[in-house]
């Protein structure tokens, strides 16, 4: 059977198994069809054009994996930004781990999916916001159908939440191989600030699939910084869909860090409903072997007065494969716009390979709009420079792109996870950056 | 310290230097001269060690050993320094980090511990007080945006940071105002001593007034078609380079 005929005729069994509010059961219903219509892309979908899911799908994956095995804090300590005190919603193959969580609902949430989709305390907010931004394509219209758990967090208004909350998600392997749907909802109130780290961290060999849905809502003047840290294993592949709704006056960045994985699709949508808004995007993608990853960035100007800043680098060796496709939407009303974005790359190898396709499709006039890539290899003079000084050609390579990725790790906020990044760059160039951040 | 016998580089097809014969000894001052494109700078980058450049012929002898299978890092770690004629921008690399690497890597190729951050601090502060430098410019990019003059006046301050036996510097002089130009060759003359050496490549008479040579090589056409004393400098400052020129392909 493969694995969408799988998908479809367990979609009833799973609806009947998980606690059901009448609202959510339409939604899952709604979405179920959606994607049993569309099924999978294909790269005849001009969005998957340069991105191939066939080596991926075709694993037997278990859907609903058997429950947590326990992971001891110390042995999984590494995957988490563990020097600052944070708060963690923690899975382990789909399933909440209390034992590693700490979670809060001291005059905020910072919770479970779970509890928000069947508990009535939260059942206007869920009315109120999910699925509200998450858009009908296939993928995500499957996460819908199937979404039960993930991360729920709802910041209410003139909160400043000091500690950053990682969401982290394990898989250890217990199947042969596993497909997760996470689902997290991330509602910010006006005022309010947050920042939020993410992480996939499959720990087995064993083929695991992700197909993940994050919704954000950053509602008035509220200000969200978003960390995505995707540095899993060979095995592991993640499908990664964020949807931003901005308000008035909101700040909202998300930072994808991709140092690993076999094949890491993100799609990253921001939604500019109201004035002044400002919206980042920046990644650094690092990869060899056969590694492939793939940002699919789309930024809607609705309203005037608003910026995007996106800007993407990415270092190819072996016979890594990127793809960058940024979109940019400008709607008539909204003039004055200032977007940004800059997408530029370093093949190491003559195998790697990079389509990076810009999409501007401006109908206002008055605005100020750049766009700009590169594909380049290391400069050589400046290989001979450093190494004239004494610096090893290794480490010479790995300074060049650390510098490289530097002006987008400058915009990172916890000085810990800059710190972190810095060090996941120095491994994975294998060098060893003899200097502070 | 160097011994250059019958050097012969090329660049894809074009043979640059032409039979190259040179000797500098510990305590020595060499100036090398010559007009455009002679090949001075090609000489630099071959001691140096850039591999774009193809020796064809003939040996590169330092301090006993022969070179040439060497990387531009092993010979920095055997304490070979070149300063750029064209020092390479290295965004997102401040100056003060890039020392600290290129310090700690020579020391780890020659087998020491990294050097402590508290004498690291000192030898920068010490380095960039003897170059005149403000702290403010080690924590920008290196060379980005740097004024020529100050290109040149950070390639000295390397220079002292590393403190070389081989020191080849490549028009140093060039883009550097009066007063810089005497506090680099302040600075250059107090590293001096009987165990290292200079190369100074120069266009011009006045860096020597400061940095005075022991001896003056006129590179012409991949050659070294003349050398002579301080003296040799002066009279081509005034004669111009014709009557060399007429001499070698006579
Ligand atoms: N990488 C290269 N490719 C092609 N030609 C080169 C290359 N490097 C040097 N050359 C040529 O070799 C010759 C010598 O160049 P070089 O830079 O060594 O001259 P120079 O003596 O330093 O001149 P200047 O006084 O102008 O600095 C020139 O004709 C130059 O164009
Ligand atoms: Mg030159």
């Amino acid at each position: 059977m493969d694995l969408k005929d799988k998908l479809v005729s367990s979609f009833l069994a799973f609806e009947n198994r998980v606690d059901n509010d009448a609202y959510v059961h339409d939604v899952r219903t709604d979405a179920f069809k959606i994607f049993e219509e569309k099924g999978f892309p294909t790269k005849k979908d001009e969005a998957w054009k340069y991105t191939s899911l066939n080596s991926v799908l075709k694993q037997d994956y278990s859907l609903f994996p058997k429950q947590e095995d326990a992971l001891e804090y110390r042995d999984v300590k590494k995957y988490f930004i563990h020097d600052i005190d944070s708060y963690k919603i923690v899975f382990i193959d789909g399933k909440y781990s209390s034992h590693l969580s700490q979670t809060t609902h001291d005059g905020m949430d910072v919770c479970l999916m779970s509890a928000a989709l069947s508990k009535p305390k939260y059942q206007l907010v869920i009315q109120n916001y999910f699925n509200k931004v998450a858009t009908t394509d296939s993928l995500t219209s499957l996460n819908t159908a199937f979404s039960s758990e993930g991360a729920f967090i709802h910041i209410p208004k003139n909160k400043i939440v000091e500690k950053p909350i990682q969401i982290v998600h394990f898989s250890t392997g217990n199947e042969a191989a596993t497909m997760l749907q996470p689902r997290n909802l991330i509602v910010v109130d006006e005022n309010s600030h947050v920042q939020i780290i993410e992480r996939h961290q499959s720990l087995t060999e064993n083929p695991v699939l992700t197909n993940s849905v994050t919704e954000i809502f950053a509602n008035k003047r509220a200000i969200v910084d978003y960390y995505k840290i995707q540095n899993d294993n060979h095995n592991a592949s993640l499908i990664d869909n964020t949807f931003i709704n901005q308000k008035r006056e909101s700040h909202a960045s998300v930072h994808t860090f991709s140092f690993g994985g076999k094949l890491t699709r993100n799609n990253l949508n921001f939604f500019q409903n109201g004035e002044r808004i400002d919206s980042t995007l920046k990644g650094v993608t690092i990869i060899g072997d056969k590694q492939h990853v793939d940002h699919n960035t789309l930024v809607h100007h609705i309203e005037p007065n608003c910026e995007s800043h996106q800007d993407y680098k990415g270092i190819f060796d072996d016979n890594a494969t990127g793809v960058f496709n940024g979109k940019v939407i400008v709607e008539k009303e909204a003039q004055k716009t200032n977007a940004f974005q800059a997408n530029n790359n370093i093949l190491i190898s003559d195998k790697a390979t990079i389509n990076t396709k810009p999409q501007l499709e401006i109908f206002a006039d008055d605005v100020k709009c750049s766009h700009g890539c590169t594909i380049g290899q290391l400069d050589e003079s400046a290989m001979f420079y450093m190494r004239s000084r004494g610096i090893p050609e290794k480490e010479a390579k790995g300074l060049l792109m650390y510098a490289f990725s530097n002006n987008v790790l400058s915009s990172v906020k916890i000085p810990e996870i800059k710190q972190r990044i810095t060090k996941l760059i120095a491994n994975k160039l294998g060098v060893n950056i003899g200097f502070e951040v | 310290m160097l011994k250059i016998e019958n050097l012969h580089a090329r660049v894809e097809d074009k043979a640059i230097l032409r039979g190259i014969n040179l000797e500098v000894k510990p305590g020595e001052v060499h100036a090398i001269m010559g007009p455009n494109g002679s090949g001075k700078s090609t000489l630099s980058s071959v001691i140096a060690g850039k591999e774009e450049y193809e020796v064809t012929d003939g040996n590169i002898i330092f301090d006993g050993e022969d070179i040439d299978e060497l990387a531009a890092e092993e010979r920095a770690h055997k304490g070979i320094f070149l300063s750029f004629q064209y020092p390479v921008e290295i965004p997102g690399v401040s100056v003060t980090n890039f020392m600290k690497t290129a310090i700690n890597e020579t020391r780890k190729a020659q087998g020491l511990e990294e050097m402590p951050a508290k004498d690291m601090l000192k030898l920068i502060r010490e380095k960039s007080e003897l170059l005149e430098i403000d702290r403010k410019f080690l924590s920008r990019s290196l060379n980005e945006g740097f004024s020529g003059g100050e290109k040149k006046r950070n390639e000295i301050f390397q220079m002292a940071m590393l403190e070389p036996k081989l020191a080849i510097l490549d028009e140093t002089d060039s883009g550097l105002d009066i007063d810089a130009l005497r506090i680099v060759a302040n600075g250059v003359n107090k590293l001096k001593n009987e165990n290292n050496a200079v190369v100074v490549i120069t266009h011009y008479q006045r860096l020597l007034d400061y940095i005075v040579p022991d001896f003056v090589h006129v590179l012409y056409d991949g050659r070294i078609v003349k050398s002579g004393g301080k003296e040799l400098a002066h009279e081509l400052e005034e004669k111009g380079y014709d009557w060399i020129k007429e001499e070698a392909n006579a």
